[in-house]
């Protein structure tokens, strides 16, 4: 199981760091998007593997080895958030400058 | 009050008083100068008040923490030196003060004035009387900063600019090498402790580091004092006001370079690299000065070059390093304070009352001015070294030092017939000062007929010609006391006997000084008739202008080579810098791991088909999405989409169903963004004529695939490695065990984010909030290009087929379209929101939560404006994003602080249960509310990032080229339906 999460995750860098490198915008902001899964399944993977051991808790007292980590979730909870509104932004800033330079390269101008 | 605590007093008192100044009204020209009157009145008086603390060679000392760790502490010091410092800096300001109330001119901003001139006079005093090297550093740079501020006062003149600009750069390149300069010293004696230096003389000196530490600070001491070659700074900061150039640049900040000099001497001095250092820059400074002050036409000009003649004078002095010439230069430093700064003031008024201080055209003035002048001619006299004047006193010392037998032929011969013939253009220059202003015939073509001044802007220069007279006559009984206690702090207590006597005898320094008048005299009678010409600036050396070659300096450090650079090492092109950033993230690390990893034991075990199957199909998108980015967006969205649910189950998989709620409403949102975003891109046809083109571009993909795959290998390997590693122990238990306890919430996630790390969310919403609005701001101003303006080819087919049809009008088949579908998204709406109101209240104790309620409630509205058309559901609806953002943040802010105000640190909650009839216990946490903060601003961001980028098809291709401003969510009945 970890061997085929970590094969996932390499593939996904490997095709956003290629898509981020790309000159168009659309293609960088696929790849930003790409980058960003592998980056949070990266830290929530970094929380160890476990299969049905939610971090849901019972009211009584309880034993911490029967739920998975639950700080990386929190901090990909947040980066899943971020990444949206990351994503949002940089839509919006590709597009605003695709109308003022009229291209749509991550130069803002061809490059020959 | 305790001698140490009127230390500080002493130095706040005059930044208090700049502030106050600056914030004066600005025609408060009487105010002014009664607050930096008494400024200086109260640091004077303090400075008369402990003279007899200092007197006997002790110190007067204040110590208080600063950086403690690290062995600095803020150190006020005073002793006889500088008191005697202190003296000039509050007495002379005092004066200049007076002087400038009427110097200034009730046009001129006075509050700027005043406010930097007490804030020099605080830096100045600062300077003097720290006991930490590094501290003295400070206050150094401080000087330097108020004199460019008070050089460039009257701005608008570009010599005004130029001239603070070059003082700043010359100064603040000296004040850095003495900062360096400063550290060495503190590394080699092990503390920045001024008096500890000062008792480690023979440590500094036989240090193999003592060379590098002297040149820094020599070069600190050399421009700051504005010596050979860093003199030509100082003529032109003549721009500034002339009380600046009394006080600052004659008085006290170019002493503050000799002033180091002496501090230093008693550890530095007495080496062969500072005699000859020292002494050459001070022998080539005081002639080159008096040589070029003769043939300046410009009265503060010739001053200047004076000043920079006197610091030589007193740097030589220095560099001869006995104690004797180190008196001497404290006694010059001193008496060049009274003439000098005397002598500026009467050249102020000169150009005060009569408008110009050019040589050629003032003649004659004795007759209009006789007060003024007689003032003059007596400053002017001290200034050349006239008998019976404080000048004569110190100059006849430093004669009889560079007098002299010495085994060196240089000392021997150079430095007497050098002093003889600087001493010779002083008068000369001096003669020419007094002679061509305030005799000779009528002045003619003057814009003013001039006058006497007022008698109070006279007064200052009545007294320091006074002192000049009084040191002059009787210096036992004047400044004898004074000097002594200067002289005892810096040479100790075995200070050899000196004489302050007037008669020294018929001796070899009284033969040089009748030498220099003499022939003074007989060289102005010569030159006069070249003089009368009246050219600008002194024959032989006038190609040596430091100005020019400083600006070529310049021009070639901050333009040629920093183009130079730029051009080699910068570049506007996005791809090379993410290439070696990305070159740097793979190499860095793997250069860093590759020992570290050990083995890495392949393990097959829990191997599951189905994930394999499942992460087989997220492979296959990613790659796919990569692929087809470039001519098939849609494509590519879609195939990002099917990687995306691919991560969500894998979320579930593994235990994580908040994070698998979460990335699917994301998902959903991000698709419908993109999809929006897409009608503005330009559409891409692959070309293939260029061949060589095609073959450079294959050439950088296949070398951007290969630093990828590297990426991704190094990310598969890094990860495997952890995931097959034991955990560590963490701060995970804690919120596992405590998140019941503390939080009363069994979702650990939740709790976590709206309780434990409700600071970070609150950050986390602030950013949402702002990027929210900063794509609204965007937006605002969008213009799309010129051909995504024209409709989509979808609506123009749909349009034409609603012309052909004689029953049918525009629009019929946009409104029919996914009729079925339409419906069921309006229906849907309640479900939606009862959906985000369930997924919040469960928050707390099952998956859901603030967030994910908050995405789930914008999908509802978004669903209402794909099914029904922008204009159907705002006639229906009116939803304000940004008031749902601003109440979000308030509530999640206000629960914060709501715990400060019941005595808990911020952003604590509290929470119990609560029974409600019919639905039983609920968990009533002021988390929760803070929650609903959350969600009230998620759902205001989302939507108004969605809308705002959807109202762009609504809005005319007109009204899209004059940029006009898109209304919010609002109602905007005149925009035509366009997208659905």
């Amino acid at each position: 199981m970890e061997l085929i999460l970590a094969i996932g995750i390499g593939v996904l860098t490997s095709c956003g760091v290629y898509l981020m490198l790309r000159p168009r915008t659309f293609q960088v902001i696929i790849g930003l998007s790409l980058l960003s899964y592998a980056v949070n399944l990266f830290i929530f993977a970094m929380g160890r593997l476990k299969t049905g051991a939610a971090p849901v808790t019972a009211s009584g007292a309880i034993d911490p080895t029967q739920f998975t980590d639950p700080v990386p979730q929190a901090l990909v909870l947040t980066a899943i958030v971020i990444g949206f509104a990351m994503t949002a932004l940089f839509l919006v800033v590709m597009l605003a400058a695709r109308g003022v330079t009229g291209t749509d390269h991550v130069d803002g101008r061809e490059q020959r | 009050m305790t001698p140490s605590f009127l230390l500080t007093f002493a130095l706040l008192v005059p930044f208090g008083a700049a502030l106050v100044a600056a914030l004066l009204p600005q025609n408060a020209r009487n105010a002014e100068a009664w607050l930096a009157g008494t400024t200086a009145v109260a640091g004077l008086g303090i400075m008369i008040y402990l003279f007899p603390q200092v007197a006997n060679g002790s110190v007067v000392r204040q110590e208080i923490a600063w950086i403690p760790a690290l062995g600095l502490n803020i150190i006020l010091r005073l002793d006889g030196f500088a008191w005697l410092f202190g003296v000039l800096i509050t007495g002379v300001g005092l004066l200049v003060v007076l002087y400038a109330r009427y110097y200034m001119s009730p046009k001129d901003p006075v509050p700027r004035f005043f406010a930097f001139f007490l804030a020099f006079m605080g830096s100045m005093l600062g300077l003097v009387m720290s006991g930490n090297i590094i501290q003295l550093v400070i206050f150094w740079e401080l000087t330097s900063l108020t004199s460019f501020l008070l050089i460039g006062y009257w701005f608008h003149l570009a010599q005004a600019r130029d001239g603070a600009r070059m003082a700043l750069t010359v100064t603040g390149l000296g004040g850095l090498g003495l900062l360096i300069g400063m550290l060495i010293i503190g590394q080699m004696v092990g503390s920045y402790d001024l008096d500890v230096v000062l008792d480690s003389g023979d440590l500094i000196r036989e240090h193999p580091l003592y060379l590098p530490a002297l040149l820094l600070v020599l070069l600190g001491a050399l421009t700051k004092s504005a010596q050979f070659p860093f003199h030509f700074w100082l003529p032109h900061a003549m721009a500034a006001p002339t009380p600046v150039s009394a006080y600052l640049h004659s008085a006290t900040m170019v002493k503050a370079g000799v002033f180091l000099l002496v501090r230093f001497w008693p550890v530095m001095a007495g080496t062969d690299a500072w005699f000859w250092i020292v002494t050459c820059a001070g022998m080539a400074t005081l002639i080159f000065g008096a040589y070029a002050a003769i043939f300046q036409t410009d009265l503060k000009g010739l001053l200047a070059y004076s000043t920079i003649s006197h610091l030589g004078l007193i740097t030589t002095l220095l560099g001869m390093s006995t104690p004797l010439a180190t008196v001497a230069a404290i006694f010059h430093i001193a008496n060049h304070a009274t003439f000098k700064a005397s002598l500026f003031m009467a050249a102020g008024i000169i150009d005060h009352e009569i408008g110009t201080r050019d040589i050629r055209k003032l003649s004659g003035l004795f007759r209009f001015m006789p007060f003024t002048a007689t003032l003059a001619m007596v400053a002017s006299a001290a200034m050349a070294g006239v008998p019976l004047l404080n000048g004569f006193l110190s100059k006849e010392m430093f004669f009889a030092e560079v007098a002299e037998r010495d085994a060196n032929p240089f000392v021997n011969l150079a430095l007497p017939i050098g002093a003889t013939i600087a001493s010779m253009f002083a008068v000369v220059y001096s003669l020419r000062f007094v002679h061509g202003v305030f005799f000779g015939p009528k002045p003619e073509g003057l814009e003013k007929v001039p006058h006497e001044p007022p008698a109070l802007m006279r007064r200052p220069i009545e007294i320091l010609v006074l002192l000049c007279l009084v040191v002059g006559v009787i210096p036992g009984i004047t400044i004898a006391p004074y000097l002594a206690a200067a002289v005892v702090s810096v040479t100790g207590p075995d200070t050899p006997y000196y004489s302050l006597s007037v008669w020294h005898g018929w001796n070899l320094a009284l033969a040089m000084s009748g030498v220099a008048l003499v022939g003074g005299v007989l060289l102005y009678w010569a030159l006069y008739g070249y003089l009368a010409q009246g050219v600008d600036g002194p024959p032989l050396i006038r190609q040596l202008q430091g100005k020019r070659i400083f600006e070529r300096i310049m021009l070639t450090i901050t333009s040629k080579w920093a183009r130079r650079l730029e051009a080699r090492f910068g570049t506007r092109r996005l791809q090379p810098q993410l290439f070696l950033l990305f070159l740097l993230a793979v190499a860095l690390p793997a250069s860093l791991l590759m020992s570290r990893l050990g083995g890495i034991n392949l393990s097959f075990a829990g191997f599951d088909p189905v994930f394999a199957l499942l992460w087989a199909i997220g492979i296959v998108c990613a790659v796919a999405a990569a692929q087809q980015a470039k001519f098939h967006r849609l494509v590519a969205l879609i195939l990002l989409g099917g990687t995306g649910i691919v991560t969500c189950i894998t979320f579930v998989w593994f235990s994580a169903p908040d994070l698998a709620i979460t990335q699917l409403l994301v998902e959903i949102v991000t698709t419908v963004l993109i999809l929006l975003g897409l009608r503005w891109l330009p559409k891409r046809v692959e070309d293939l004529s260029d061949e060589a083109q095609v073959l450079k571009a294959r050439i950088r993909r296949y070398r951007d695939l290969v630093l990828a795959g590297l990426a991704g290998v190094g990310m598969t390997v890094v990860a495997y490695a952890v995931m097959t590693r034991q955990i560590p122990e963490g701060i995970s238990e804690y919120f596992l065990e405590n998140a019941y306890k503390l939080g009363g919430g069994t979702n650990v996630v939740n709790v976590m984010l709206v309780d434990f790390r409700a600071f970070d969310t609150l950050g986390e919403i602030t950013v949402l909030g702002i990027v929210a609005l900063t794509v609204f701001a965007v937006l605002r101003r969008f213009r799309p290009a010129s051909e995504s303006i024209a409709k989509p080819e979808q609506q123009r087919i749909q349009a034409e087929f609603d012309d052909r049809a004689p029953e049918r009008s525009q629009g019929d088949t946009v409104s029919e379209y996914l009729l079925i579908p339409s419906v069921i998204m309006n229906w849907m709406f309640p479900v939606i929101i009862v959906l985000a109101v369930h997924l919040f209240l469960r928050g707390h104790d099952q998956p859901g939560g603030g967030f994910a309620a908050g995405i789930v409630m914008s999908i509802g509205f978004i669903l209402q404006y794909m099914a029904g058309g922008t204009r159907w559901v705002e006639d229906r609806l009116r939803i304000l994003p940004v008031r749902w953002i601003g109440s979000g943040l308030l509530l999640a802010l206000l629960v914060g602080v709501a715990a400060q105000f019941v005595g808990y640190p911020f952003m604590t909650t509290a929470f119990q249960y609560a029974e409600i009839p019919w639905i039983g216990r609920v968990p009533m946490a002021s988390a929760l509310i803070f929650d609903l903060g959350v969600f009230s601003l998620v759902v205001g961001a989302t939507v108004l990032i969605l809308i705002a980028l959807a109202h762009q098809s609504v809005r005319s291709p007109k009204a899209a080229r004059h940029a006009a401003p898109i209304k919010q969510a609002e109602v905007s009945p005149d925009a035509p339906v366009e997208s659905r």
